[in-house]
């Protein structure tokens, strides 16, 4: 188990070595820190100072060692369009970003645990037909496009839910980081429509899903047990048979959060929420390249990071996968 | 028996034919591959051609609304181009692309996985783990990246100049783990099977023996999977053409059409969005029926009597 513990960890820094090198010789070859530093206005005899000070001018091994200490002591270089260090401005986009995953996984559950486990166990009912019909059209649809005909629907037609940005906020910690929008009116109106699109994305996968787990489940000897026993049908449902649909749904629920990441990157866009993914397009639009190598880094390293310890966990709990790995 | 015999008494046809569902998809699946391909033949005009548009023709609502003129059946966009014309050509820019980027990702896919599957040992190991890795992250993700890369590296004039080659590069490049794992499972249970024994003892090579032999054993689950990556690659590069890192406006694809006219969705032009849109998901949601049908007749498990 140690053995397959060390394994994993240096799997993972071997894989966060090679995205900081592919990060760094991006940012050695296109960006420029002298600009990010001070801006255009500067003679080309202080630049070539700057550079030489900032050490420009070293080899690209020694300069990617840089790179690298200062990265571990959390320094990723500064914005040129916020002129602040970019690790800040992610942290500060970041709060926006994690209150849309919340919010759109919060609609996940409580709309996929009930249909899914209804049109399992009325598959021929109408809702479960509608259900089912609706989920097979709902993957269909990108999540862009969902997102743009809510904007129509209920923002320019209706006119009840507004459009674009967060709204009203509040400063949950005091320190200026967290700008919630989770406790103002105003704010939670500006959540609804971003959310429900996420969330539209997951919603056929966990309908799906639950319904042919609890579907399986529902075949199984302990649940004819269970009924031959004489237990109520709500009591075999929900007790019995529930549970152990649980388990398989809360882990790819837990790979799922991490791909609702990525499509963050597509509601914000439409919604011009202030949050990571809207960040970095700007930053790749303007061109402000240490700041979307930070992203970058950031992302991929609660990527391994998030991997890594589910893999040690699973280790744990199973253990043919720490055996697998021994060759 | 002839070939065409054989297919006629298929199972595989005689499913098809029971099922409505499938029919309907195949027909308008067939449809639109037809109208994509033969776009510049019968749309009414040329969308690349400067020469035609003519930006006093801008927003014109369809036909059928008020305001619409004859000449543009479903209108036209924000720079006065035929909305019809714009999204034939779009849907074969997007088909073009999907095909592309599905061949990529499969030739590396079938190459890492009969590799892995052909030589085990450590390099199965590597192979394999680089593809876990590669899955561990999400594909929508790593393509953006990739995007974003490209674009650092050409610059935006001669990225949008090379879109289609370099979307196919980055889609190919963010979902080949898939196909890797695929063919590696089915090659690993192929292997120890008597015929692969039998091809071993007259002495044929083991790259003929994977080629010749395991290959074409695999190629149902290929297929299966085939019809989700290329719904996922028409999906994919709809999202990077809308991020902006896909065909420029000039030669739009269905993504790129979507985002142009998202900008004029508030002044109530809903026609530049939403008959791409319908044309996308229609595309898409024929795909699917189609996979999960084909995912159910191929996969012997299923087999209802």
């Amino acid at each position: 188990m140690f053995a397959f513990i060390i394994r994993r960890i240096i799997q993972a820094v071997l894989v966060m070595l090679v995205i900081s090198l592919v990060g760094f010789s991006i940012k050695n070859s296109m960006g420029d820190p002298v600009r990010d530093l001070v801006g255009e206005r500067v003679t080309p005899e202080e630049r070539a100072q700057m550079a030489e000070k900032l050490g420009l001018n070293d080899p690209f091994l020694v300069q990617y060692g840089r790179f690298l200490k200062n990265a571990l002591k959390g320094d990723l270089g500064t914005s040129f369009i916020y002129r602040k260090p970019t690790l800040e401005v992610i942290l500060k986009h970041a709060p926006a970003t994690i209150e849309l995953v919340l919010g759109a996984a919060l609609i996940v559950i409580l709309v996929s645990l009930p249909l899914g486990v209804y049109s399992a166990l009325k598959p021929k009912s109408l809702l479960s037909r509608f259900t089912m019909g609706f989920s097979t059209l709902g993957v269909s649809v990108p999540v862009f496009l969902t997102a743009i005909m809510f904007i129509y629907l209920f923002a320019v037609t209706l006119r009840i839910l507004p459009s674009y940005g967060r709204g009203e906020t509040i400063d949950l910690f005091g320190n200026g980081y967290w700008q919630s929008g989770m406790f103002t009116i105003d704010g939670l109106k500006h959540l609804i429509l971003p959310c429900v699109s996420l969330a539209s994305i997951m919603l056929p996968l966990f309908i799906r899903l639950i319904r042919s787990e609890m579907m399986e489940v529902l075949e199984t000897e302990y649940i004819k047990y269970a009924k031959a026993k004489g237990l109520s049908p709500m009591r075999i449902w929900l007790v019995h048979a529930f549970k152990n649909t649980l388990l398989p749904v809360v882990t790819v629920f837990g790979i799922q959060i991490g791909i609702m990441f990525a499509f963050t990157i597509l509601t914000e866009t439409v919604f011009q929420w202030q949050g990571m993914g809207f960040m970095f397009l700007e930053a790749v639009e303007r061109s402000d390249i240490s700041l979307w190598i930070a992203y970058l880094v950031i992302v991929a390293a609660v990527f391994v990071f998030v991997n890594t310890v589910v893999d040690i966990m699973y280790g744990f709990i199973n253990p043919t996968v720490r055996i697998a790995g021994t060759r | 028996m002839t070939k065409f015999q054989k297919f006629k008494e298929s199972y595989f046809l005689y499913s098809f034919k029971r099922d409505k569902v499938a029919i309907a998809s195949f027909i308008i699946l067939a449809t639109l591959l037809i109208l994509a391909v033969t776009a510049p033949w019968i749309a009414p005009e040329d969308p690349y051609d400067a020469n035609n548009i003519d930006i006093m023709d801008s927003e014109i609502p369809p036909m059928w609304s008020e305001g619409g003129e004859s000449r543009f059946i479903l209108g036209t966009d924000n720079m006065g181009r035929d909305m019809l014309s714009t999204m034939l050509y779009g849907l074969r820019t997007s088909i073009l692309i999907a095909v592309g980027a599905v061949f990529l990702q499969a030739g590396l896919g079938i190459l890492v996985g009969l590799t892995a599957g052909y030589i085990g040992g450590k390099t199965d190991a590597i192979l394999m783990r680089i593809a876990d890795i590669q899955f561990s992250f999400p594909y929508l993700m790593l393509a953006i990246f990739i995007s974003a890369i490209f674009q650092a590296v050409y610059g935006i004039g001669s990225y949008e100049r090379l879109a289609v080659p370099l979307l196919i590069v980055i889609i190919g490049l963010a979902e080949w783990p898939m196909y890797a794992r695929t063919i590696r499972a089915s090659v690993m249970g192929e292997v120890n099977k008597e015929y692969v024994e039998a091809a071993r003892v007259i002495g044929l090579s083991r790259p003929t023996i994977m080629i010749r032999h395991v290959l074409p054993n695999s190629l149902t689950s290929l297929m299966v999977i085939s019809t989700i990556q290329f719904a996922n690659a028409v999906m994919s590069e709809a999202a990077l053409s809308f991020l902006g890192f896909g065909m420029p406006v000039t030669k739009p694809s269905l993504g790129s059409l979507i985002q142009a006219g998202f900008d004029f969705i508030f002044s109530g032009s809903w026609w530049i969005t939403v008959f791409p849109g319908i044309w996308l998901v229609l595309f898409v949601l024929v795909i699917n029926l189609l996979g999960d049908w084909l995912r159910d007749v191929l996969n012997p498990k299923l087999y209802k009597g």
